[in-house]
């Protein structure tokens, strides 16, 4: 994608117009069929209900912008419970997935180090043989960690894709690196932390965003480890009420549509869009990462 | 004379107490002195080593209850051994049968239907000569991969749904529905459609990927030998996909009995089973819902073995056919 990608070499010729066109027509019409349901999404979200109602469920352009559903959806606590209980999980169980990938892949990128070979072993092995619903259940249970948030991070901490990936990317750092830090006296730790965190910054920035990503859209584990749907992330909650039932929602927030008209879309949309923010908020940043962070990583590996 | 001897020493000495070499290790020292020496090292694997134990080894072991009359009071280790009597029960049920079809119909479909798509899509991205249209294209169909499941079936619902787009705009004109959403018979083409759209342009990465690496001398040395642009991707660009392509394929058959999931979870109730139950689901209903753990274990463990061997099976041809495979 760089200037050489920009200009046409000499041998190649160019293509004929209806060629073009054609690639063109197919550019778009992807695009459009991306975009488009998102934009129907937000839309409705914002449009009033008689508009929605009106139309049969849905609105493509919004007659008049307003904020009501989203006023709606956070005059609900349960709402804001489960979108606060989704940011939690996503933080926190990011952080710790995140601090665990990087020290084991650390330490397995190091060549020569005791047990590192068979501990690969065991985790490609996971590969072949990944643990099942019912077993990983009887672990939780087990542990008593049902009904606890522990349950909705701590059975998925490490994904041994994602550890792949890291570890071929901290290989490819050269060993003179090393070599010298530690001859100026550094320790395993600050190696870590000066030198190669440092380097590894797209690595860590996708790693970090897949976990993330995984965290904030599981609605599974809630479902399985859970009894209270007090402990429900956003995502959970919208399999209920947004996917399953899509009128139940008016109860839920307690008799709002007496007497006005309500479009119980409205707000299902709502609730979508602000489930869908957090992760358009961070795409972009991380987005240029992709291909250097994922496919030097898995390539190598 | 002094000096000559104790220069060595001394260096041996910054060595020890420098710990392990960064590059290699000595393979004389003994298990204890290397353990010592890697002590870190070793301290920093262990959150992650033990999340392994716990989470996928200790679970692995937790499939033992296929083989046993488990009840949770007594727990794994102390509920009744039955030997293969939950796999009797398990093969002699229609319903899981059922399941078991609808899994593979699901799967071929998604096969035969999505995998091609990808590729293409990256065909045509590549054959983009303007890098920001590209770039901008790329980060556009790449988004979806990020969407839950969830929201991506509230997206499908509201725009093929009854009160849909679709709807809306076709039911104006004779007032006759398209019941796409509920409707067992395109229960199929949906979930493909579904993926289609979620993870096509995610997929399209690995191809781009192995298109760059595509030496750019044998296009230009193909076209100084009379090849068009038909010849140039049949002789260059073909092979030169080749080896991903197995390597998904080989990927994608040993997943052949593990369909979405969550993607068919959040619509089995739409459709109902009979459409949309597969062996992950019929786990989760019989097995955690119905507390009907042993055959349910057993169901699992059915899907996992196969799956195992057909990796392994894919890999081997894989070999025998000259492509690297996904291991070794």
């Amino acid at each position: 994608m760089s200037a050489a990608a920009t200009e046409r070499p000499a041998w190649m010729e160019r293509p004929k117009p209806v060629t073009r066109g054609a690639r063109g027509l197919a550019l778009i019409v992807t695009v459009l069929v991306v975009l488009v349901p998102f934009w129907v999404v937000v839309a409705t979200s914002f449009a009033p209900d008689q508009q929605v109602i009106a139309n049969g469920g849905y609105a493509l352009w919004p007659d008049e912008w307003t904020l009501r559903a989203y006023e709606l959806v956070f005059s609900g606590g349960q709402i804001l419970r489960a979108l606060a209980v989704s940011g939690l999980i996503t933080l926190v169980g990011t952080a710790f997935s995140l601090a665990c990938t990087v020290m084991l892949a650390y330490a397995l990128a190091r060549p020569g180090v005791v047990g590192g070979k068979p501990v690969m072993l065991m985790i490609l092995f996971t590969f072949l043989f990944p643990a099942g619903m019912i077993p990983s259940f009887l672990v939780v249970n087990g542990l008593h960690l049902r009904n606890t948030y522990w349950a909705l991070f701590l059975p998925v901490l490490i994904s041994a894709f994602n550890l792949v990936v890291m570890r071929g990317f901290f290989q490819g750092i050269p060993a003179e690196l090393f070599e010298s830090a530690r001859i100026d006296g550094a320790g395993e730790l600050r190696i870590l932390l000066t030198i190669v965190l440092p380097l590894s910054k797209a690595v860590v920035a996708v790693v970090g965003l897949f976990y993330a990503v995984g965290y904030w859209n599981d609605f599974f584990r809630a479902i399985l480890y859970t009894d209270q749907s007090t402990m429900w992330p956003l995502q959970t909650w919208m399999r209920t009420y947004v996917v399953q039932s899509q009128n139940s929602l008016i109860q839920v927030q307690g008799g709002v549509g007496e007497q006005i008209q309500f479009a119980p879309q409205t707000v299902n949309m709502a609730v979508v869009v602000l489930a869908t923010v957090p992760i358009l908020c961070v795409y972009p940043f991380i987005q240029r990462y992709f291909t250097k962070g994922v496919l030097t990583g898995a390539v190598k590996s | 004379m002094s000096v000559a001897v104790k220069e060595p020493e001394a260096r041996r000495r910054i060595r020890t107490a420098l710990g392990r070499p960064a590059t290699s290790s000595p393979p004389t020292a003994g298990l204890w002195t290397r353990i010592r020496r890697d002590r870190a090292l070793l301290l920093l694997m262990a959150p992650g080593v033990l999340f392994f134990l716990v989470f996928q080894y200790l679970a692995l072991f937790g499939n033992v209850i296929a083989f046993k009359d488990y009840m949770p009071f007594l727990g794994v280790k102390d509920s009744p051994w039955v030997g293969f009597a939950n796999f009797q029960a398990l093969f002699g049920e229609p319903a899981f049968w059922h399941a078991a079809s609808n899994t593979v119909v699901i799967s071929l479909a998604q096969l035969v239907f999505y995998f091609p798509v990808p590729l293409a899509l990256a065909l045509l991205l590549h054959s983009l000569v303007q890098g920001r249209v590209r770039r901008f294209v790329q980060s556009v169909v790449y988004l979806p991969h990020f969407i839950s499941w969830v929201i991506v079936v509230a997206l499908f619902q509201q725009v093929l749904g009854a009160d849909g787009v679709l709807n809306g705009a076709l039911g104006g004109s004779d007032g006759h529905l398209v019941d796409v959403i509920g409707n067992p018979d395109l229960f199929k083409p949906l979930m493909v459609l579904e993926l289609i759209w979620k993870e096509c342009g995610w997929g399209t990465i690995i191809f781009l990927a192995a298109l760059a690496q595509v030496d750019e001398g044998l296009y230009e040395a193909a076209a100084l030998d009379g090849a068009g642009p038909w010849r140039r991707f049949w002789h260059v660009t073909l092979p030169g996909l080749r080896a991903v392509i197995f390597l998904l394929l080989i990927l994608r058959l040993g997943d052949i009995l593990s369909v979405g999931f969550e993607q068919i979870l959040l619509q089995r109730d739409a459709f109902g089973p009979d459409v949309s139950e597969v062996i992950d689901t019929y786990v989760f209903y019989h097995g955690i819902r119905d507390q009907n753990w042993g055959v349910a274990a057993a169901a699992a463990l059915f899907k996992g073995v196969i799956g195992a061997c057909l990796v392994l099976a894919a890999n081997k041809i894989a070999h025998r056919m000259g492509e690297q495979g996904v291991y070794r």
